[in-house]
């Protein structure tokens, strides 16, 4: 950065004069050259963000049935949409369906991903190789990969259960029991984040200066000191950034819940985000309303974990 | 000066593209407002592009079924755009495109929605294109009509039987025959399961295919679709629990989607599957013999299983002058001669009218148990439940679910489903 800072300064310095006298030249036109360069952005921001936001908040606070749908004539019911969706039987064990979905995968994932991220530091032949495969489950569609994790589960046929027959556990019904259901997304879920979390901590581990680690090393650290004391704490910043992202985008999977187990069965496995796409197109008898008053929930629950995280980090740099 | 220049000229064109960006976000109204004016081109000019919707994205284009689409549309002197997509999307699609004022000319729709989307106003009623339904099974039309008025054609219908493996029932000396009511068909079970094959699988998956698998078994007990938890009903479902609990089905039926249940009973390890008339040919061509038998009632005879199949519609349009050649395009598909040759195409289409079926029993004699069956069968929104029908059959799916998994008792589960049914109906 500093570089090419010096040399557009050093160039600038040359050119300043002429430019100064075009800038003088066009001071009519200039209001309007700002507004050219910024109409794309703010068309896109519009267009993007802020109209589906505004359809999302405006389906949820009229009553949506079929027919008002297709007229555009829906009732203008205020709030009633969110307090039925809270007030509903389903909401408490969604709420804590999507609390230990999300926390589990966070979890597991972050420790994983940290792992084999400390582990991929340490150069060793094929090592580029191997990091690369451990990418393979973020470039396979979610169909795909869901579906092989259901048939892997499946609890008559499923290879899982057949290896884990050899050492006498007994059929375990993964995905049809409600027991089971829960852990069985989830641990699919972890093995798909896993090389998020791995990406983004290696290179967070790239950016802490190999001074540091000689200095602690001459200081006689050993490997699980150098870990505690170096490495965790010099990839907080990073931690926080990749733990937040994951949390935003775990409250929001529907596709790989959806494939396994639809949610079921007896709603074992139904998050705010699957009850919200159920609700809209799961049916046959769309619910546009609650869908979105689910989801506006859920934006609202990112958005306090997302003002957690500027909180954190500005204490962080006050510091 | 020259620097000056260039930067205006990029600034303009730069704007230039930013308005434009956004004229093609207001123009996306324009169809609405200016429809008639772009229509009437259309419609002035014999020929032009008609616009096709069906459920059936496993023929794709140059299959037999596009062929005979392609074929309605050259004798109505117009070229059909065809788009396929699965039962549940085109739901979703047919409502925004209504609400876009974008719907298609004409759509083929799955028979428990039709009566959802007729309610919307986006549909145009058989009397108004000026066909006469009277010709049409009852209980097949019962689905397309709403307040008396018929919204739609049915194409042909399909049902549900017991499929069987031949092989499997010989080694445990069952006769397929002698599986009449609930006991002799538990009898039939447990001997295969003794004979160590899997007895049988369904698909007990929670959605719209789980219902209409369990309906057969629902309505064969006395069961009624506005009462969810009367004893008939729990016996119902108390017969599918136990044939999970007790091992005689897989565990896999409470995820099970129809497709997938069809594809255990070709392992041939399975003896009964429950399935559609749809898998006919599939069924010939399995590695080992099969049959089939009509779905028995709890009290012995067929038990009423309910009607599948899509619904001929034409949904509302701007420019009324494009129902013409609409008409002629549903004509094609509703003569005799044309449910005749959709049986014929899918090989496993019913036609909905008496001298359709009987033609079609003429060219296909070995077929007549399945026309028998389609003629005794229930269409799913019918006993006046219309609209209504989606809503409880949620809830239906979501007790067989909850009780197969175990997660809850048969009676416990069709409690809720009741209770949940009624406060949504209000």
């Amino acid at each position: 950065m500093t570089t090419t800072q010096d040399t557009s300064v050093a160039n600038g310095a040359e050119r300043q004069p002429r430019r100064r006298a075009a800038w003088r030249g066009s001071a009519k036109g200039s209001p309007f050259i700002a507004v050219g360069f910024v109409a794309p952005l703010i068309a896109y921001l519009i267009a993007f963000y802020a109209y589906p936001l505004y359809r999302s908040i405006d389906l949820s606070v009229h009553d949506y049935n079929i027919r008002a749908f297709v007229q555009g004539n829906a009732e203008f019911v205020g709030l009633e949409n969110y307090v039925d969706v809270v007030t509903s039987d389903l909401f408490p064990t969604a709420l804590w369906n999507t609390f230990v979905f999300v926390f589990l995968s966070l979890v597991f994932q972050y420790t994983i991903g940290l792992g084999l991220a400390v582990f991929f530091r340490n150069k060793f032949r094929l090592s580029g190789v191997l990091r690369a495969l451990f990418l393979v489950p973020w470039l396979l569609p979610l169909i795909v990969s869901g579906s092989v994790w259901a048939w892997m589960l499946n609890g008559d046929y499923g290879i899982i259960n057949s290896f884990l027959a050899v050492f006498g556990v007994d059929q375990i019904n993964w995905l049809t029991d409600p027991d089971t259901a829960m852990t069985a997304v989830v641990i699919a879920n972890i093995w798909l984040g896993i090389p998020f979390n791995l990406v983004i901590l290696y290179s967070g581990l790239q950016n802490i200066p190999e001074d540091v680690y000689e200095a602690s090393s001459l200081d006689g650290a050993g490997p699980w000191k150098t870990f505690t004391r170096i490495t965790f704490p010099l990839l907080r910043p990073v931690s926080a950034i990749t733990l937040l992202l994951g949390l935003v985008y775990t409250l929001k999977v529907v596709d790989i819940i959806w494939v396994m187990t639809t949610g079921g069965p007896a709603n074992a496995t139904t998050t705010l985000a699957i009850w919200s796409y159920r609700e809209a197109f799961g049916t046959g008898q769309p619910d546009f309303s609650p869908a979105a008053a689910i989801g506006n929930l859920l934006i609202i629950i990112a958005l306090i974990f997302g003002f957690f995280y500027l909180r954190m980090q500005k204490r962080m740099e006050d510091h | 000066m020259h620097i000056k220049h260039l930067r205006t000229t990029t600034a303009f064109a730069v704007a230039a593209v930013a308005v434009g960006a956004l004229a093609g976000c207001s123009s996306d109204e324009d169809p609405e407002a200016t429809g008639s004016s772009s229509g009437e081109t259309s419609s002035e000019a014999p020929g032009g592009t008609y616009t096709w919707w069906d459920p059936y994205p496993q023929h794709e284009a140059g299959s037999d079924w596009e062929g005979r689409v392609q074929a309605c549309g050259e004798e109505a002197g117009v070229t059909l755009e065809r788009t396929a997509y699965d039962t549940t999307a085109l739901t979703n699609q047919l409502l925004l495109s209504a609400q876009e004022g974008t719907s298609p000319d004409v759509v083929l729709l799955d028979n428990p929605a039709v009566s959802t989307l007729a309610d919307t106003g986006a549909i145009v009623s058989m009397d108004e294109l000026g066909f006469d339904t009277s010709s049409i099974d009852e209980n097949l039309l019962a689905a397309g009509v709403v307040d008396g008025t018929a919204y739609g054609i049915p194409i042909g219908a399909n049902t549900l039987a017991l499929y069987y493996n031949a092989e499997i029932l010989e080694e445990a000396g069952v006769d397929p025959a002698s599986v009449t009511d609930w006991d002799s068909l538990n009898a039939a079970l447990e001997a295969i399961d003794a004979a160590g094959h899997n007895a049988i699988t369904f698909a007990g998956i929670n959605t719209e295919e789980g219902s209409f698998q369990f309906l057969p078994w629902f309505w064969g007990a006395g069961a009624d679709l506005t009462e969810l938890n009367s004893p008939q009903a729990v016996e119902a479902l108390d017969l599918w629990v136990n044939w999970v609990d007790s091992g005689l089905a897989p565990q896999t039926v409470i995820s099970n989607s129809q497709n997938t249940t069809w594809e255990e009973f070709l392992t041939g390890d399975f003896g009964f599957v429950e399935n559609g008339t749809w898998q006919v040919n599939s069924a010939a061509e399995a590695e080992f013999e099969t049959g089939y038998i009509t779905l028995p009632a709890k009290n012995g005879g067929a038990a009423p299983a309910p009607t599948g199949g899509e619904f001929v519609m034409a949904p509302v349009q701007d420019d009324t002058a494009r129902y013409a050649v609409t008409t002629q395009i549903i004509e094609c598909m509703t003569t005799p001669e044309g449910f005749v040759e959709t049986a014929d195409t899918f090989a496993y289409y019913i036609p909905p009218t008496a001298e359709g079926q009987d033609q079609f029993i003429e060219a296909h004699p070995e077929l007549e148990v399945w026309v028998d069956a389609v003629r005794a069968a229930k269409g799913r929104t019918s006993d006046n439940l219309g609209t209504d029908y989606p809503i409880i059959s949620e809830q239906l799916w979501t007790a067989v679910n909850a009780a197969m998994s175990g997660a809850q008792s048969s009676q416990e589960a069709l409690d809720a489903a009741q209770e949940a049914a009624q406060s949504e109906l209000g």
